[in-house]
């Protein structure tokens, strides 16, 4: 397995594009999120700190450290469907195969980069959050502090989930720019679907229908923070109530996703003739 | 002796096409291969089946003794397939040191083969700034890294300039001299009459001859002569019993042997019928010139 990674690793990180994508993708929003922590004083009329507002209190702060971070999540996805490319573009796939790499080997190394970044982006996350969240918050017992912690793993499944999605695309169409136009157009798909369904029916079954689409699913993984922060300044308007959680089936949707995108590509480069 | 690739009955199809069809054939250690074969014979997508990277239709093949699994067995394999596929943004020495994690070899290696194919200076160079024959003799290291069984070249000299050709072949006689088995897939005939001791004759996918490259067509030679009384030599040829066809243009006369014949016998003769020659020369028919015929005959 580490033989593997290490292979993906050296064919990423010796390349400037992929390394200044995976850069913007895991470091950027780790310094956004801290320098949105600090206090700006805006050409001297008033003072923006964010942390007035409540938003880095435990455990909101997890929610909307992983919504803000996973916006992120696009850059990486141009390395994902880049890495497989690449590979046929330069024909190093044809390459790799005749060196004595098997094509279940060449997904695994694929999967695994996917699960290391994943994982190294979620330790990353985690760890800004909790620093600013002990740093604001000012209730610090451990079971506040780790209440809101779901959100983390919700944040984890969701890059592989949409990482495995884009790793698909670019084994079904072997070109980069049209692997992303593919995850467009499966977007909009989505959309089109959900209008019918609910043209058809009602908009309530339309939905539930919807959060089993792959791009729907991931979103609903970890829903926007913004009316919960409003929820929790008026506590008694009852209509902007929604259901926010980070939930096991949820991710058990998204991870369903995940093993059907990886044994596609696998099968579908097995089927092929190189 | 020791096999080293067993192919049975192995047929690809392309959709409606067949690009090999029911082919056979055996590799043994120590023997340099070649495989001829026009444009589109199927060379390639018989390495490629053989290779793991295109799937078989019917048939099947197996590596050395058969107890290893294809994946297992390239490693003990070095293959280049029609062009150099590296990663362009890394340098001769990054790229290597990849096919090393890939094969499992030590990174001692690099250095050993990069001075092999007389690249040593240039290792950290990028990919992308080399020229075609620095690519395909770089693709010769790559080859070369695990110390292969076998060393498979499929069309290692297309696209380069005469001295690119001529360091590519010295580089494969180097290897062949050393005992390693290769095989070389080319269109190019006297390619593979320079370095190789066995041919596998591919037409349209179909096998038409495979042994040693001198047994490919039952022969004896000719004779070219040259005199100044030509129509009585004709003529003596023509009523000999040793000679078959005789061929006479613009003034030089091809004479055709049935059965195997000395040169300095046959001078002798001559002379002794009294007709002085001014020019004699015995020779077997040249690889191509074996190849056409082979292919003519399979025609009718």
């Amino acid at each position: 397995m580490l033989r593997l990674l290490n292979l993906e690793l050296q064919k990423l990180l010796l390349n400037r594009t992929s390394k200044i994508l995976i850069f913007v993708s895991f470091i950027l929003p780790f310094f956004v999120i801290l320098l949105s922590s600090l206090k700006i004083n805006v050409f001297g009329f008033f003072t923006l700190e964010l942390g007035e507002l409540g938003v880095f209190n435990f455990p909101i702060i997890w929610h909307l450290t992983t919504f803000f971070a996973s916006q992120f999540k696009f850059f990486f996805a141009i390395v994902v469907v880049s890495m497989i490319g690449n590979e046929y573009s330069n024909k190093t796939i044809k390459q790799n195969l005749i060196d004595g790499l098997s094509k279940k080997e060449f997904i695994l190394s694929k999967f695994y980069t996917i699960v290391f970044f994943s994982i190294v982006s979620t330790v990353l996350i985690g760890l800004i959050s909790l620093c600013i969240g002990l740093y604001y918050s000012s209730y610090t017992e451990a079971s506040i502090v780790f209440r809101g912690v779901e959100f983390l793993v919700a944040y984890f499944v969701k890059l592989i989930g949409f990482f495995s999605l884009c790793l698909f695309f670019g084994m079904l169409v072997k070109r980069s720019a049209f692997a992303l136009a593919f995850l467009f157009i499966l977007f909009i798909l989505e959309w089109i679907l959900f209008g019918l369904i609910a043209w058809q029916s009602d908009g309530n079954l339309a939905e539930k229908i919807q959060n089993f689409f792959p791009l729907k699913s991931m979103y609903k993984l970890i829903d926007q923070p913004f009316q919960r922060i409003a929820m929790s300044k008026f506590p008694d308007k009852a209509e902007l109530a929604y259901d926010y959680g980070a939930h096991g089936y949820e991710m058990l949707i998204v991870l369903c996703w995940t093993a059907l995108f990886i044994f596609l590509s696998f099968k579908l480069l097995k089927k092929r003739d190189l | 002796m020791e096999s080293i690739l067993t192919i049975n009955n192995l047929t690809k199809k392309f959709g409606y096409l067949t690009a090999v069809k029911d082919l056979s054939f055996t590799i043994n250690k120590g023997n340099v291969y070649g495989i001829l074969g026009p444009n589109g014979s199927g060379k390639s997508t018989t390495l490629g089946v053989v290779l793991n990277v295109v799937n078989k239709t019917e048939g099947d093949f197996h590596w050395f003794d058969g107890n290893t699994s294809t994946h297992d067995a390239l490693k003990k394999v070095g293959a280049i397939i029609e062009r150099p596929n590296f990663y362009p943004y890394m340098t001769a020495t990054q790229n290597l040191k990849l096919v090393c994690k890939i094969k499992g070899v030590d990174y001692s290696k690099i250095d050993e083969k990069l001075e092999i194919v007389g690249l040593l200076e240039r290792k950290d160079s990028k990919f992308k700034t080399y020229s075609l024959g620095m690519k395909q003799r770089l693709a010769i290291a790559s080859a070369l890294l695990n110390d292969p069984e076998i060393l498979i070249l499929d069309e290692p000299t297309n696209g380069l300039d005469p001295q690119g050709i001529h360091q590519i072949r010295e580089i494969i006689k180097q290897i062949a001299a050393k005992g390693t088995t290769i095989l070389l897939a080319s269109h190019l005939l006297d390619e593979v009459e320079k370095v190789c001791s066995h041919v596998v004759v591919l037409r349209k996918g179909v096998k038409l001859y495979s042994g040693r490259v001198d047994e490919m067509i039952s022969s004896h030679g000719f004779f070219e002569l040259k005199t100044n009384k030509e129509s009585e030599l004709v003529k003596l040829l023509e009523n000999h019993k040793s000679f078959g066809k005789v061929k006479v243009h613009e003034n030089l006369v091809t004479a055709f042997l049935n059965e195997p014949m000395k040169s300095d016998d046959f001078n002798k003769h001559l002379f002794e019928k009294g007709i002085t020659l001014t020019h004699l020369v015995q020779r077997k028919e040249s690889l191509e010139e074996q190849f056409l015929q082979l292919t003519d005959n399979n025609q009718n």
